[in-house]
């Protein structure tokens, strides 16, 4: 049993060994290079899905449980017979651009070939010496997929990857296109290349496809994504109310460098990418990234400006409780979250205001109430701190009542939750909410 | 039986064994830390709401050493036949990552200068012949002077909420007007007054004392420390003693420090660890590692390591070095000895005011660090000369939030019933109208008051069980009566429709079975003469110059404050000198 958080700590001591081990035998430019393979996996956010088990770094084995049955992600270390060991450079580059695996064989579109496909023949360069000569090999190899049939026939991707995959050199061009400056192209790059943000945050299509894959092709780019065992991607837009419209520059770095904010904490899978990956990027990339995501414009136009509201504030603290969800909130949010909803941020994430509240999915709060979250521990921030759960004490009706008070108080406006979305709820995502959370030592 | 090395090894994972290996890991060195209790975090049994469980928190001892494996024996006199404490009531040993950090209230001291000196100060102002015989009176070796800058550091570490009085001399702010000064502001602003707080605030002004808020590590406000780890602020919920925080906000070596180290590779943290002894090369100079039972597998683990630092418990301390042969133990016959001489204690005792029935006291709520004291009768603060006794006590109220369960084992006060109609009126009236106030005193060493290894008793490890020999001594009663009576005052001030004042008696033996404070000292002392001391002014044993023992075993007298705020300091001291002259020069620090 692995204490949850601890692998990205670990794998990053694994690449101070491994690196350290080979040093005398290369010369500074090939360092150089490992680590700007490193840096770029960190980037590319590769360990999150290869890297099950924290002893082996990207030994795979990562299930993915998605619709059309349960995939599993490869083992991509340098074995020769369980990695990939036995591929060339062209080979290790068709699949991150192409999603061609050796020998032609079609990769599942879990894999964001489409984004990784923008990425420079140099980039991909330095991941294939890091992927070669600086992660060890792990003799292993990740569970056979349990595809259901015709989806586990491969040929049924190639077509697809036909129809909707950008080719490199298409999604190389895509990626020169002007920019206000050259920071925000370096973050568009990222985002939109190695941080393959829109693979869980842009809405796909019914074919699976993401529906815009760079800030050019829509405003669907990045406007929210489909639930991800359980938990509803936000939109990274500049809506005001469901988006990061009021998130400023400083907000988006600190949050993508330790995983918590003025404006909200992470949870669910983001937690995953801070921990591997952006908590490791430069100051300066981060602050790319933030400047490239307040370029976007709002994808919903008509949506009302989040303003404070105080009056129900005003009520709790006279001591009045209008309705159930506000005595459930005073019994056991309040302490934390205040009464006013504004929280104690950055330890304890503002309700106020916060765009995952308001999303038309209420999804994510209502998993947070059943399960909990853990904020996730980095190295500038390394503070777990967990909310509880409350799936064990409160019903259906209780969750809708305190998630629709939530929803709908100081100046938020979320959609009524009834308990039987919550019984809902419970039955379609029975497997995260008996999962029991990852429990930090804090 | 498997053996393994590292650089450092800790016993104990409370505040002085996690100040302790963060600073080893500071200064490069592996660390690997044993604990005997369990694995501890707010995520797990710390979470609300059933961390305020009262029944299974501070009834059935969730947080507390199990007395059925091991405990102490204890008797009043050297005479007497001493008998194992097999149910925790007078003090409670905590267990588990985070030890006594963790169940602690939360009150954070620094320690008064005069009391770190308090023999020399004695004689200086009173002369020789003012110490009693048979006490043991003994300066620390240390000064306020020296220890600020690790006072200053701790309390950065912890989030403590206090107002300063004076910082580098200038005067400035509403602090203690006897504290003395301080290199900085505390880290948050003090936390406010609960209503019992503010009355004895105006009441002790009247009576012509001096009030301020007492030094806390509850966070008053949401803090991110020196470690970058976050707590949030406290809301009053009043579960701090005996408990763990869910809200993050009461410090402890789980939240406060050992965040920083869980991830680092160079830092191994085994529970359920406990150690049988440490372990000496064949001349007993020098230490080179620990045994310890690994009570999952019930097996004996040996771990050889260049420094061993002793930082459990006060009393398990003096066990260890007693069970190890780490100097030589104290005989109270002959006088010689010095493991487990000088051991201490506090004098608390209670006081209560019932208020009018307009007068809601609301003790629900609290805070395990917060309220209001006045330093006018501890440490030497007041004229000793005509008095006759050395020591004195703070007085405060520190409302920490009384629980349903411990109410009604209170009842209503010393004179109601304990039954029937008028046990529940007296309840009722004591819970809504009453507030608590407490004399908090000093305990002085004698020559007849100590620990040993017991000749009868052994633990389920199958090693002689500690034997504390204690009883309250005359000096110490006669120092709580003068400063009791000083409440006086303050209860009429305060308009109390009736008070109770608790004292010690004349001739009081100690009393196991009733809870009076957890702040126990002495027994492996800190000094500059090895026939008085157990550890040198560095906390470095005198005899085994690669182990240092951290803790309040090195207080040689009980002070009037809490100890954790000196334990802290004394950790980040000695860590300093074992990173800026031991581990260059690996050795006794200090020779003769």
């Amino acid at each position: 049993m692995m204490p949850f958080p601890r692998t990205g700590f670990r794998l990053l001591a694994a690449f101070g060994f491994i690196l350290a081990t080979q040093a005398s035998a290369q010369t500074s430019s090939q360092k150089d290079l490992l680590e700007k393979g490193r840096y770029l996996a960190a980037a590319a956010d590769c360990s999150a899905c290869h890297t099950h088990d924290a002893t082996a770094p990207y030994g795979g084995g990562n299930p993915f449980r998605l619709p059309i049955g349960t995939l599993y992600a490869p083992n991509i270390t340098p074995d020769i017979q369980h990695g990939i060991g036995s591929y060339t450079e062209t080979d290790f580059s068709n699949a991150l651009r192409r999603g061609i695996g050796k020998n032609g064989k079609p990769l599942y579109p879990a894999m964001p070939f489409p984004s990784y496909a923008r990425m420079t023949d140099a980039d991909i360069h330095a991941l294939w010496i890091y992927f070669h000569d600086g992660v060890a090999p792990i003799a292993r190899s990740a569970p056979d997929n349990a595809i259901h049939w015709p989806l586990s026939m491969r040929w049924p991707m190639t077509l697809w990857r036909w129809a909707f995959a950008p080719t490199p050199k298409a999604a190389q061009a895509n990626a020169k296109r002007d920019f206000p400056s050259d920071e925000i192209a370096r973050g568009a790059y990222l985002v939109e290349g190695p941080g393959h943000c829109g693979a869980c945050h842009t809405p796909r299509a019914l074919t699976m496809q993401e529906k815009a894959l760079s800030s050019d092709e829509g405003d669907a780019f990045l406007s929210s994504g489909a639930a991800v065992d359980g938990w509803t991607p936000v939109n990274l837009r500049q809506d005001d109310r469901t988006g990061l419209g009021r998130w400023s520059e400083n907000d988006i770095v600190a949050f993508l460098a330790t995983g918590r904010s003025k404006k909200g904490s992470a949870f669910g899978g983001m937690s995953d990418a801070i921990e591997h990956g952006t908590q490791y990027l430069s100051t300066a990339d981060l602050h790319a990234i933030a400047r490239y995501l307040k370029t976007s414009l709002p994808a919903r136009k008509h949506e009302k400006p989040w303003h404070a509201n105080p009056a129900i504030a005003q009520t709790l603290r006279e001591g009045r409780l209008p309705n159930a969800g506000s005595r459930i909130y005073i019994d056991r949010c309040a302490a934390c979250h205040r009464t006013d909803g504004h929280g104690y941020a950055p330890a304890f994430p503002p309700l106020a205001g916060n765009p995952t509240l308001m999303d038309k999915d209420p999804g994510s709060l209502i998993l947070i109430v059943l399960r909990g979250a853990t904020v996730v521990p980095t190295q500038k921030a390394p503070s777990a701190l967990t909310m509880p759960g409350f799936g064990h004490v409160l019903n259906d009706q209780e969750v809708a009542d305190v998630v629709t008070f939530i929803r709908q108080s100081w100046g938020n406006s979320g959609s009524t939750v009834t308990a039987a979305d919550v019984h809902d709820f419970r039955n379609r995502n029975a497997e995260w909410i008996n999962t029991p959370p990852p429990k930090p030592f804090n | 039986m498997t053996l393994k090395r590292t650089d450092v090894v800790i016993i104990g994972a409370g505040w002085a064994g996690a100040i302790l290996a963060k600073e080893m890991r500071e200064a490069g060195r592996s660390v690997v830390m044993l604990e005997r209790g369990p694995e501890r975090s707010t995520a797990t049994e710390g979470t609300y709401p059933g961390s305020i469980d009262e029944l299974r928190g501070a009834i059935r001892h969730r947080l507390f050493q199990n007395p059925a494996k091991t405990t102490v024996t204890i008797r009043n006199t050297v005479n007497q036949t001493a008998l194992p404490y097999r149910q925790l009531a007078a003090f409670l040993p905590g267990e588990g990552v985070g030890g006594a950090g963790l169940h602690w209230s939360g009150v954070h001291f620094r320690a008064a200068p005069d009391d770190l000196r308090l023999r020399s100060h004695v004689i200086d102002r009173y002369g020789a012949k003012f110490i009693p015989e048979g006490m043991n009176l003994q300066d620390y070796g240390v000064t306020y002077e020296e220890l600020e800058p690790f006072f200053d550091k701790a309390e950065k570490v912890f989030g403590t909420s206090g107002e300063a009085y004076r910082v580098n001399g200038q005067i400035v702010g509403n602090g203690n007007v006897f504290a003395p000064s301080r290199s900085d502001k505390f880290p948050l602003p003090a936390m406010q007054d609960v209503y019992t707080a503010s009355l004895f605030r105006k009441a002790a002004s009247e009576a012509g004392y001096h009030p301020y808020s007492l030094p806390a590590a509850n966070a008053s406000m949401q803090y991110t420390n020196t470690y970058g780890l976050q707590m949030g602020p406290c809301n009053f919920c009043g579960y701090c003693s005996g408990y763990d925080c869910y809200m993050y906000s009461k410090a402890s070596p789980n939240i406060n420090i050992l965040p920083s180290l869980r991830y680092d590779s160079d830092f191994t943290l085994i529970t359920d660890a406990h150690v049988l002894k440490i372990n000496l090369d064949s001349d007993r100079r020098k230490a080179t590692g620990v045994t310890y039972l690994d009570q999952r597998e019930n097996r004996e683990t040996t771990i050889e390591a260049d420094l061993v630092i002793l930082a459990a418990f006060q009393f398990h301390n003096v066990h260890l070095m007693l069970l190890s042969g780490i100097g030589r133990p104290y005989d109270p016959i002959s006088n010689t000895g010095v493991v487990g001489r000088n051991f201490v204690y506090q004098t608390i005792t209670t006081s209560r005011a019932w208020l009018s029935e307009n007068q809601f006291t609301n003790q629900f709520v609290g805070a395990g660090g917060a309220g209001v004291a006045v330093d006018d009768f501890n440490s030497d603060n007041f004229d000793h000369g005509p008095l006759g006794f050395v020591g004195g006590s703070p007085i405060w109220v520190n409302q920490a939030g009384v629980k349903p369960i411990a109410a009604a084992l209170n009842g209503g006060g010393k004179s109601a019933p304990r039954w029937g109609a008028g046990y529940k009126a007296g309840l009722v009236d004591t819970y809504r109208h009453s507030l608590a106030m407490d004399a908090h005193g000093s305990n002085m060493a004698y020559r007849d008051v100590y620990l040993d290894l017991d000749p009868t008793w052994h633990d389920s490890y199958g090693q002689p069980l500690l034997r504390m020999t204690f009883t309250w001594k005359e000096n110490d009663i006669r120092m709580n009566q003068y400063v009791v009576g000083k409440i006086e005052p303050i209860m009429k001030a305060l308009g109390a429709r009736r008070y109770e004042l608790g004292r010690l008696e004349h001739g009081e033996a100690f009393d196991t079975r009733r809870y009076q404070t957890t702040h126990l000292g002495g027994g492996a002392v800190m000094g500059t003469n090895p026939n008085e001391s157990a550890l040198n002014r560095y906390l470095q044993s005198w005899d085994v110059s690669n182990v240092f023992v951290i803790g309040s075993n090195a207080f040689p007298q009980g002070m009037g404050y809490n100890p954790t705020g000196m334990v802290a300091a004394l950790a980040y001291w000695a860590a300093y000198h074992i990173r800026t002259t031991y581990l260059t020069q690996p050795g006794p620090l200090v020779t003769l």
